[in-house]
Protein backbone atom coordinates (compact mmCIF):
# COMPACT_ATOMS: atom_id res chain seq x y z
CA UNK A 1 0.00 0.00 0.00
CA UNK A 2 1.32 3.46 -0.87
CA UNK A 3 0.55 7.12 0.88
CA UNK A 4 1.11 8.72 -2.75
CA UNK A 5 -1.58 10.50 -3.52
CA UNK A 6 -2.78 8.74 -6.75
CA UNK A 7 -6.16 8.63 -7.63
CA UNK A 8 -6.78 4.91 -9.60
CA UNK A 9 -10.33 4.33 -11.01
CA UNK A 10 -9.97 0.45 -11.26
CA UNK A 11 -12.29 -1.53 -13.61
CA UNK A 12 -14.90 1.54 -12.85
CA UNK A 13 -18.10 0.98 -14.80
CA UNK A 14 -21.10 3.67 -15.27
CA UNK A 15 -23.28 4.54 -17.84
CA UNK A 16 -22.73 3.69 -21.35
CA UNK A 17 -18.51 3.17 -21.06
CA UNK A 18 -16.81 0.25 -20.90
CA UNK A 19 -14.69 -0.59 -18.14
CA UNK A 20 -12.19 2.59 -17.34
CA UNK A 21 -8.52 1.70 -15.93
CA UNK A 22 -6.73 4.43 -15.65
CA UNK A 23 -4.09 6.25 -13.20
CA UNK A 24 -3.51 10.11 -12.16
CA UNK A 25 -0.61 10.69 -10.76
CA UNK A 26 -0.05 13.96 -8.12
CA UNK A 27 -0.03 17.24 -10.07
CA UNK A 28 -1.17 15.61 -13.43
CA UNK A 29 -3.93 17.20 -14.99
CA UNK A 30 -5.93 14.27 -17.23
CA UNK A 31 -8.24 15.89 -19.84
CA UNK A 32 -11.75 14.47 -20.77
CA UNK A 33 -13.55 15.39 -24.09
CA UNK A 34 -16.11 13.64 -26.38
CA UNK A 35 -19.92 14.83 -26.94
CA UNK A 36 -22.24 15.89 -24.94
CA UNK A 37 -24.34 13.41 -23.64
CA UNK A 38 -21.42 10.96 -23.60
CA UNK A 39 -20.84 10.29 -20.32
CA UNK A 40 -18.08 12.86 -19.02
CA UNK A 41 -20.34 14.53 -16.21
CA UNK A 42 -21.73 10.87 -15.64
CA UNK A 43 -17.40 9.77 -14.74
CA UNK A 44 -16.76 12.59 -12.76
CA UNK A 45 -19.64 12.17 -10.51
CA UNK A 46 -19.28 8.29 -10.39
CA UNK A 47 -15.50 9.01 -9.06
CA UNK A 48 -17.42 12.16 -6.52
CA UNK A 49 -19.49 8.56 -5.51
CA UNK A 50 -22.73 10.78 -6.72
CA UNK A 51 -23.64 8.19 -9.19
CA UNK A 52 -24.01 4.34 -8.41
CA UNK A 53 -21.22 2.51 -10.50
CA UNK A 54 -19.14 -0.35 -10.23
CA UNK A 55 -15.51 -0.83 -9.82
CA UNK A 56 -13.82 1.05 -7.42
CA UNK A 57 -11.52 4.31 -6.96
CA UNK A 58 -8.76 4.69 -4.94
CA UNK A 59 -6.95 7.76 -3.51
CA UNK A 60 -3.33 7.31 -1.77
CA UNK A 61 -3.98 3.65 -1.40
CA UNK A 62 -7.54 4.14 0.04
CA UNK A 63 -10.80 2.90 -1.62
CA UNK A 64 -14.15 5.33 -1.64
CA UNK A 65 -15.89 2.20 -0.45
CA UNK A 66 -13.92 1.98 2.81
CA UNK A 67 -14.24 5.82 3.92
CA UNK A 68 -17.77 7.30 4.53
CA UNK A 69 -19.25 9.10 1.51
CA UNK A 70 -19.31 12.93 2.52
CA UNK A 71 -15.26 12.35 3.67
CA UNK A 72 -14.40 10.80 0.21
CA UNK A 73 -16.15 14.12 -1.69
CA UNK A 74 -14.16 16.89 0.83
CA UNK A 75 -11.12 14.59 -0.48
CA UNK A 76 -12.04 14.30 -4.13
CA UNK A 77 -13.63 17.80 -4.73
CA UNK A 78 -15.84 17.70 -8.14
CA UNK A 79 -16.62 21.62 -9.21
CA UNK A 80 -19.72 21.15 -11.43
CA UNK A 81 -20.30 23.57 -14.76
CA UNK A 82 -23.17 25.07 -13.05
CA UNK A 83 -22.19 25.72 -9.25
CA UNK A 84 -25.27 26.40 -6.86
CA UNK A 85 -25.43 28.78 -4.27
CA UNK A 86 -28.01 28.54 -1.40
CA UNK A 87 -27.21 30.99 1.07
CA UNK A 88 -27.48 34.72 0.74
CA UNK A 89 -24.29 36.02 0.95
CA UNK A 90 -20.37 34.76 -0.95
CA UNK A 91 -19.12 34.76 2.25
CA UNK A 92 -21.44 32.18 4.26
CA UNK A 93 -20.45 29.35 1.49
CA UNK A 94 -16.63 29.70 3.03
CA UNK A 95 -16.42 28.84 6.19
CA UNK A 96 -13.09 28.05 6.55
CA UNK A 97 -12.39 31.64 4.81
CA UNK A 98 -9.99 31.49 1.77
CA UNK A 99 -6.76 33.35 0.95
CA UNK A 100 -5.98 36.45 -0.09
CA UNK A 101 -3.39 35.51 -2.67
CA UNK A 102 -6.41 33.04 -4.28
CA UNK A 103 -8.83 35.73 -4.43
CA UNK A 104 -6.27 38.37 -6.36
CA UNK A 105 -5.55 35.31 -8.48
CA UNK A 106 -9.06 35.49 -9.97
CA UNK A 107 -9.40 39.39 -9.82
CA UNK A 108 -11.13 39.29 -6.71
CA UNK A 109 -11.36 41.84 -3.90
CA UNK A 110 -11.71 40.83 -0.57
CA UNK A 111 -14.91 42.54 -0.36
CA UNK A 112 -16.67 39.85 -2.30
CA UNK A 113 -17.33 38.00 0.25
CA UNK A 114 -19.99 40.17 1.53
CA UNK A 115 -21.58 40.32 -1.91
CA UNK A 116 -25.23 39.08 -2.24
CA UNK A 117 -25.32 35.72 -4.41
CA UNK A 118 -27.85 37.35 -6.00
CA UNK A 119 -25.87 39.93 -8.23
CA UNK A 120 -22.81 37.16 -9.14
CA UNK A 121 -22.63 36.35 -12.94
CA UNK A 122 -22.30 33.47 -14.23
CA UNK A 123 -18.34 33.92 -15.23
CA UNK A 124 -18.25 35.20 -11.37
CA UNK A 125 -19.93 32.30 -10.46
CA UNK A 126 -17.96 29.82 -12.15
CA UNK A 127 -14.75 31.42 -10.79
CA UNK A 128 -15.58 31.38 -7.13
CA UNK A 129 -17.26 27.99 -7.90
CA UNK A 130 -13.49 27.12 -8.14
CA UNK A 131 -12.35 29.04 -4.73
CA UNK A 132 -15.18 27.50 -3.33
CA UNK A 133 -14.01 24.13 -4.05
CA UNK A 134 -10.20 24.45 -3.09
CA UNK A 135 -11.04 26.41 0.35
CA UNK A 136 -12.22 22.72 1.43
CA UNK A 137 -8.59 21.45 0.96
CA UNK A 138 -9.26 18.77 -0.92
CA UNK A 139 -6.54 16.12 -2.05
CA UNK A 140 -8.08 15.55 -5.69
CA UNK A 141 -9.76 17.52 -8.42
CA UNK A 142 -12.82 16.49 -10.99
CA UNK A 143 -13.20 19.96 -13.06
CA UNK A 144 -16.21 19.85 -15.12
CA UNK A 145 -15.77 22.78 -18.12
CA UNK A 146 -14.60 24.99 -14.97
CA UNK A 147 -14.10 27.80 -18.18
CA UNK A 148 -17.20 27.47 -19.45
CA UNK A 149 -18.80 30.67 -18.51
CA UNK A 150 -15.55 32.92 -19.08
CA UNK A 151 -13.95 34.62 -21.66
CA UNK A 152 -10.42 34.23 -23.21
CA UNK A 153 -8.35 36.29 -20.63
CA UNK A 154 -10.52 35.26 -17.86
CA UNK A 155 -9.70 32.08 -19.20
CA UNK A 156 -6.05 31.97 -19.55
CA UNK A 157 -6.38 33.71 -15.77
CA UNK A 158 -7.97 30.58 -14.43
CA UNK A 159 -5.98 28.20 -16.33
CA UNK A 160 -2.65 29.47 -15.28
CA UNK A 161 -3.87 29.91 -11.69
CA UNK A 162 -5.59 26.32 -11.83
CA UNK A 163 -1.73 24.81 -12.84
CA UNK A 164 0.05 26.27 -9.93
CA UNK A 165 -2.41 25.02 -7.48
CA UNK A 166 -2.31 21.88 -9.09
CA UNK A 167 1.36 21.66 -8.92
CA UNK A 168 2.09 23.06 -6.11
CA UNK A 169 -0.52 21.05 -3.83
CA UNK A 170 0.28 17.93 -5.90
CA UNK A 171 -3.56 17.53 -6.85
CA UNK A 172 -4.65 14.49 -9.78
CA UNK A 173 -6.82 16.20 -11.82
CA UNK A 174 -9.63 14.78 -14.11
CA UNK A 175 -10.88 17.82 -16.36
CA UNK A 176 -13.18 17.76 -18.54
CA UNK A 177 -12.92 20.24 -21.64
CA UNK A 178 -14.23 20.93 -24.98
CA UNK A 179 -11.68 23.92 -26.11
CA UNK A 180 -9.03 21.66 -28.27
CA UNK A 181 -6.54 24.90 -27.39
CA UNK A 182 -7.34 24.67 -23.76
CA UNK A 183 -6.45 20.81 -23.67
CA UNK A 184 -3.28 21.67 -25.00
CA UNK A 185 -2.14 23.95 -23.02
CA UNK A 186 -3.29 22.01 -19.96
CA UNK A 187 -3.62 18.41 -20.39
CA UNK A 188 -0.32 16.20 -19.27
CA UNK A 189 -2.97 13.59 -20.72
CA UNK A 190 -5.81 13.39 -22.98
CA UNK A 191 -8.70 10.90 -23.41
CA UNK A 192 -11.59 11.20 -25.70
CA UNK A 193 -14.89 9.51 -25.30
CA UNK A 194 -15.83 7.67 -28.41
CA UNK A 195 -19.20 5.64 -28.15
CA UNK A 196 -18.52 3.47 -24.85
CA UNK A 197 -14.73 3.46 -25.50
CA UNK A 198 -12.43 5.87 -23.33
CA UNK A 199 -9.36 6.27 -26.00
CA UNK A 200 -5.85 8.31 -25.74
CA UNK A 201 -5.18 11.28 -27.75
CA UNK A 202 -2.00 13.09 -28.39
CA UNK A 203 -1.09 15.54 -26.63
CA UNK A 204 1.64 18.84 -27.09
CA UNK A 205 4.71 17.26 -27.35
CA UNK A 206 6.54 20.16 -25.63
CA UNK A 207 4.60 18.61 -22.16
CA UNK B 1 -78.66 21.52 32.63
CA UNK B 2 -79.41 18.97 29.90
CA UNK B 3 -78.64 19.48 26.13
CA UNK B 4 -81.86 20.43 24.43
CA UNK B 5 -82.87 17.28 22.52
CA UNK B 6 -82.23 17.93 18.72
CA UNK B 7 -85.11 15.58 16.21
CA UNK B 8 -84.49 14.34 12.62
CA UNK B 9 -86.84 16.91 11.56
CA UNK B 10 -85.08 19.48 13.10
CA UNK B 11 -82.34 18.47 10.62
CA UNK B 12 -83.94 18.06 7.73
CA UNK B 13 -85.23 21.84 7.86
CA UNK B 14 -81.22 22.48 8.16
CA UNK B 15 -80.71 19.99 5.23
CA UNK B 16 -83.16 21.98 3.20
CA UNK B 17 -81.46 24.80 3.58
CA UNK B 18 -78.74 23.31 1.88
CA UNK B 19 -80.63 22.55 -1.10
CA UNK B 20 -81.34 26.01 -1.33
CA UNK B 21 -77.66 26.69 -1.29
CA UNK B 22 -77.36 23.94 -3.81
CA UNK B 23 -80.35 25.35 -5.93
CA UNK B 24 -78.79 29.12 -6.20
CA UNK B 25 -75.36 27.58 -7.14
CA UNK B 26 -77.27 25.48 -9.92
CA UNK B 27 -79.10 28.66 -11.72
CA UNK B 28 -76.08 31.05 -11.07
CA UNK B 29 -73.99 27.88 -12.92
CA UNK B 30 -71.11 27.83 -10.74
CA UNK B 31 -70.49 23.97 -11.02
CA UNK B 32 -70.62 23.88 -7.17
CA UNK B 33 -74.12 22.07 -6.45
CA UNK B 34 -73.19 18.74 -7.09
CA UNK B 35 -69.88 18.28 -5.12
CA UNK B 36 -71.88 20.45 -2.35
CA UNK B 37 -74.84 17.71 -2.16
CA UNK B 38 -72.34 14.63 -2.74
CA UNK B 39 -70.67 16.63 0.47
CA UNK B 40 -73.80 16.87 2.59
CA UNK B 41 -74.78 13.69 1.71
CA UNK B 42 -71.27 11.77 3.43
CA UNK B 43 -71.31 13.97 6.30
CA UNK B 44 -75.03 12.27 7.03
CA UNK B 45 -74.35 9.07 6.00
CA UNK B 46 -70.41 9.21 7.62
CA UNK B 47 -71.59 10.36 10.96
CA UNK B 48 -74.40 8.57 11.31
CA UNK B 49 -72.53 5.27 10.88
CA UNK B 50 -70.12 6.59 13.37
CA UNK B 51 -72.74 7.42 15.55
CA UNK B 52 -73.80 3.47 15.84
CA UNK B 53 -70.25 2.51 16.15
CA UNK B 54 -69.75 4.65 19.01
CA UNK B 55 -72.65 3.80 20.27
CA UNK B 56 -71.99 0.13 20.36
CA UNK B 57 -68.55 0.78 21.68
CA UNK B 58 -69.90 2.72 24.54
CA UNK B 59 -71.95 0.30 25.45
CA UNK B 60 -69.50 -2.47 25.18
CA UNK B 61 -66.51 -1.00 27.12
CA UNK B 62 -64.21 -3.37 26.03
CA UNK B 63 -60.12 -2.99 25.40
CA UNK B 64 -60.34 -4.87 21.88
CA UNK B 65 -63.29 -2.87 20.32
CA UNK B 66 -61.26 0.34 21.61
CA UNK B 67 -58.00 -0.72 20.35
CA UNK B 68 -60.03 -2.24 16.88
CA UNK B 69 -61.23 1.50 16.08
CA UNK B 70 -57.87 2.91 17.15
CA UNK B 71 -55.97 1.21 14.34
CA UNK B 72 -59.05 1.58 11.81
CA UNK B 73 -58.80 5.21 12.56
CA UNK B 74 -54.76 5.11 12.23
CA UNK B 75 -54.86 3.25 9.19
CA UNK B 76 -57.15 5.35 7.41
CA UNK B 77 -55.02 8.75 8.52
CA UNK B 78 -51.84 6.69 6.77
CA UNK B 79 -53.77 6.06 3.72
CA UNK B 80 -54.89 10.09 3.68
CA UNK B 81 -51.14 11.10 4.41
CA UNK B 82 -50.19 9.48 1.45
CA UNK B 83 -52.52 10.70 -0.83
CA UNK B 84 -52.50 14.36 -0.05
CA UNK B 85 -48.70 14.45 -1.21
CA UNK B 86 -47.31 15.72 -4.52
CA UNK B 87 -44.46 13.40 -5.05
CA UNK B 88 -44.39 10.81 -2.56
CA UNK B 89 -41.74 8.14 -1.45
CA UNK B 90 -42.60 5.24 -3.64
CA UNK B 91 -42.86 1.20 -2.80
CA UNK B 92 -45.00 1.77 0.68
CA UNK B 93 -42.41 3.87 2.25
CA UNK B 94 -44.72 7.07 2.29
CA UNK B 95 -47.85 4.80 3.96
CA UNK B 96 -44.97 3.45 6.26
CA UNK B 97 -43.63 6.77 7.44
CA UNK B 98 -46.42 8.22 7.96
CA UNK B 99 -48.53 5.88 9.79
CA UNK B 100 -45.62 4.83 12.10
CA UNK B 101 -44.90 8.49 12.85
CA UNK B 102 -48.31 9.03 13.57
CA UNK B 103 -48.58 5.80 15.60
CA UNK B 104 -45.34 6.56 17.62
CA UNK B 105 -46.83 10.02 18.33
CA UNK B 106 -50.26 10.09 18.57
CA UNK B 107 -50.78 6.81 20.19
CA UNK B 108 -48.33 7.39 22.99
CA UNK B 109 -48.82 11.05 23.81
CA UNK B 110 -53.00 10.03 24.15
CA UNK B 111 -52.46 7.09 26.24
CA UNK B 112 -50.12 8.67 28.92
CA UNK B 113 -52.94 11.82 28.62
CA UNK B 114 -55.35 9.05 29.62
CA UNK B 115 -53.64 7.47 32.24
CA UNK B 116 -51.56 10.37 33.97
CA UNK B 117 -53.50 13.34 33.18
CA UNK B 118 -57.15 12.46 32.83
CA UNK B 119 -57.27 8.92 34.46
CA UNK B 120 -60.64 7.91 33.69
CA UNK B 121 -61.57 4.37 35.02
CA UNK B 122 -61.00 2.36 33.20
CA UNK B 123 -58.03 3.80 31.21
CA UNK B 124 -59.38 3.07 28.16
CA UNK B 125 -62.92 4.33 28.95
CA UNK B 126 -64.17 4.95 25.41
CA UNK B 127 -66.04 8.13 25.56
CA UNK B 128 -62.21 9.51 26.66
CA UNK B 129 -60.14 7.76 24.30
CA UNK B 130 -62.07 8.06 21.14
CA UNK B 131 -62.35 11.56 20.99
CA UNK B 132 -58.95 12.48 22.14
CA UNK B 133 -57.37 10.15 20.06
CA UNK B 134 -59.22 11.26 17.13
CA UNK B 135 -58.98 14.94 18.00
CA UNK B 136 -54.97 13.77 18.24
CA UNK B 137 -54.89 11.79 15.12
CA UNK B 138 -57.04 14.00 12.89
CA UNK B 139 -54.10 17.01 13.33
CA UNK B 140 -51.31 15.16 13.61
CA UNK B 141 -52.13 13.80 10.11
CA UNK B 142 -52.16 17.17 8.56
CA UNK B 143 -48.99 17.99 10.34
CA UNK B 144 -47.24 15.07 9.20
CA UNK B 145 -48.69 15.03 5.06
CA UNK B 146 -47.84 18.70 5.09
CA UNK B 147 -44.49 18.38 6.66
CA UNK B 148 -43.56 15.29 4.17
CA UNK B 149 -45.19 16.98 1.02
CA UNK B 150 -42.82 19.99 1.29
CA UNK B 151 -40.17 17.76 2.12
CA UNK B 152 -40.51 15.87 -0.85
CA UNK B 153 -41.28 18.29 -3.32
CA UNK B 154 -38.56 21.24 -2.10
CA UNK B 155 -36.15 18.14 -2.30
CA UNK B 156 -36.83 17.68 -5.84
CA UNK B 157 -36.92 21.34 -7.06
CA UNK B 158 -33.76 21.86 -4.81
CA UNK B 159 -32.41 18.94 -6.08
CA UNK B 160 -29.24 20.60 -7.96
CA UNK B 161 -28.48 22.59 -4.41
CA UNK B 162 -28.39 19.79 -2.78
CA UNK B 163 -26.15 17.83 -5.07
CA UNK B 164 -23.82 20.68 -5.14
CA UNK B 165 -23.32 20.94 -0.96
CA UNK B 166 -22.90 16.94 -1.19
CA UNK B 167 -20.10 17.72 -4.21
CA UNK B 168 -18.42 20.21 -1.45
CA UNK B 169 -18.06 17.47 0.88
CA UNK B 170 -21.61 18.20 3.27
CA UNK B 171 -22.71 15.30 5.25
CA UNK B 172 -26.61 14.49 3.85
CA UNK B 173 -28.23 15.88 6.89
CA UNK B 174 -26.16 19.32 6.51
CA UNK B 175 -27.44 19.22 3.09
CA UNK B 176 -30.81 18.45 3.00
CA UNK B 177 -30.83 20.54 6.72
CA UNK B 178 -32.71 23.84 5.47
CA UNK B 179 -35.47 21.74 3.37
CA UNK B 180 -36.07 20.12 6.67
CA UNK B 181 -36.16 22.52 8.60
CA UNK B 182 -38.53 24.59 5.88
CA UNK B 183 -40.90 20.97 6.27
CA UNK B 184 -41.01 21.18 10.15
CA UNK B 185 -41.66 24.26 10.16
CA UNK B 186 -44.82 23.94 7.32
CA UNK B 187 -45.90 20.89 9.60
CA UNK B 188 -46.14 22.88 12.79
CA UNK B 189 -47.79 26.03 11.47
CA UNK B 190 -51.18 25.45 12.09
CA UNK B 191 -50.99 24.06 15.37
CA UNK B 192 -49.04 27.08 16.59
CA UNK B 193 -51.31 29.38 14.50
CA UNK B 194 -54.64 27.59 16.13
CA UNK B 195 -52.50 27.92 19.65
CA UNK B 196 -52.19 31.62 19.08
CA UNK B 197 -56.01 32.14 17.76
CA UNK B 198 -57.38 30.15 20.26
CA UNK B 199 -60.20 32.39 22.49
CA UNK B 200 -59.24 35.56 20.12
CA UNK B 201 -59.92 34.93 16.89
CA UNK B 202 -61.65 31.33 17.04
CA UNK B 203 -63.60 29.07 19.44
CA UNK B 204 -61.99 25.94 19.86
CA UNK B 205 -64.48 23.53 18.09
CA UNK B 206 -63.97 21.11 21.33
CA UNK B 207 -64.45 23.78 23.56
CA UNK B 208 -67.70 25.04 22.07
CA UNK B 209 -68.81 22.18 22.29
CA UNK B 210 -68.32 20.79 26.14
CA UNK B 211 -69.87 24.37 26.76
CA UNK B 212 -72.93 23.47 24.31
CA UNK B 213 -73.42 20.20 26.45
CA UNK B 214 -73.84 22.28 30.00
CA UNK B 215 -69.99 22.19 31.37
CA UNK B 216 -69.11 25.41 33.18
CA UNK B 217 -66.78 27.53 30.70
CA UNK B 218 -63.83 27.13 32.72
CA UNK B 219 -63.87 23.80 33.18
CA UNK B 220 -64.39 23.39 29.09
CA UNK B 221 -61.58 26.11 28.70
CA UNK B 222 -59.00 23.91 31.18
CA UNK B 223 -60.02 20.58 28.72
CA UNK B 224 -59.57 22.40 25.24
CA UNK B 225 -55.83 23.77 26.99
CA UNK B 226 -54.92 20.23 27.55
CA UNK B 227 -56.08 19.11 24.28
CA UNK B 228 -53.87 22.05 22.40
CA UNK B 229 -51.24 21.07 24.20
CA UNK B 230 -51.20 17.23 23.65
CA UNK B 231 -52.20 17.77 19.71
CA UNK B 232 -49.12 20.29 19.49
CA UNK B 233 -47.33 17.44 20.94
CA UNK B 234 -48.62 14.84 18.83
CA UNK B 235 -48.28 16.88 16.29
CA UNK B 236 -44.47 17.43 16.87
CA UNK B 237 -43.34 14.78 17.46
CA UNK B 238 -45.67 13.21 14.09
CA UNK B 239 -43.71 15.65 12.27
CA UNK B 240 -40.58 15.41 13.81
CA UNK B 241 -40.46 11.27 13.48
CA UNK B 242 -41.64 11.95 10.12
CA UNK B 243 -39.16 14.15 8.56
CA UNK B 244 -36.12 12.42 9.95
CA UNK B 245 -37.26 8.95 8.59
CA UNK B 246 -38.14 10.63 4.94
CA UNK B 247 -35.23 12.93 4.75
CA UNK B 248 -33.23 9.48 5.38
CA UNK B 249 -34.97 8.18 2.91
CA UNK B 250 -34.20 10.44 0.53
CA UNK B 251 -30.69 9.07 0.48
CA UNK B 252 -28.70 5.78 0.25
CA UNK B 253 -25.93 4.23 2.47
CA UNK B 254 -23.28 6.41 -0.09
CA UNK B 255 -25.15 9.36 1.15
CA UNK B 256 -26.00 10.33 -2.74
CA UNK B 257 -29.73 12.23 -3.15
CA UNK B 258 -32.16 9.49 -4.52
CA UNK B 259 -34.63 10.87 -6.37
CA UNK B 260 -36.00 7.87 -7.94
CA UNK B 261 -37.30 7.19 -5.09
CA UNK B 262 -40.54 9.34 -5.19
CA UNK B 263 -43.04 8.77 -7.15
CA UNK B 264 -43.92 10.95 -10.37
CA UNK B 265 -45.88 14.25 -9.29
CA UNK B 266 -49.92 14.20 -9.25
CA UNK B 267 -52.13 17.26 -9.87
Amino acid sequence: MTAINVLRLERLVVGNLDEVNLDVAPGDIVCLSGASGSGKSRLLRAVADLESHGGEVWLAGRAQSTMPAHRWRRRVMLVPAESQWWSDRVGEHFPGGIEDDDLDALGFEREVMSWQVGRLSSGEKQRLALLRGISRRPSALLLDEPTANLDEAATRRVEAWLQAKIRGSGWPVLWVAHDKEQIARVAYRHLHIDGSRLLAQAVATWM
Amino acid sequence: MDVIELSWWQLALAASMVFVLAGCTAVMRLGMSRSLLIAALRTVVQLALIGLVLEALFAAERLVWVALMALAMLLIAGREVMARQKRSLKGGWAFGIGTLAMFLSSFTVTILTLTVIIGPDPWYRPQYAIPLLGMMLGNTMTGVALALDRLTDTAWQQRTVIENRLMLGQPWQEAIGGIRREAMRSGLMPMINAMAAAGVVSLPGMMTGQILAGTSPALAVKYQILVMFTITLGTGFGTLAAVAAGSRRLFDSRERLRLDRLSAPRE
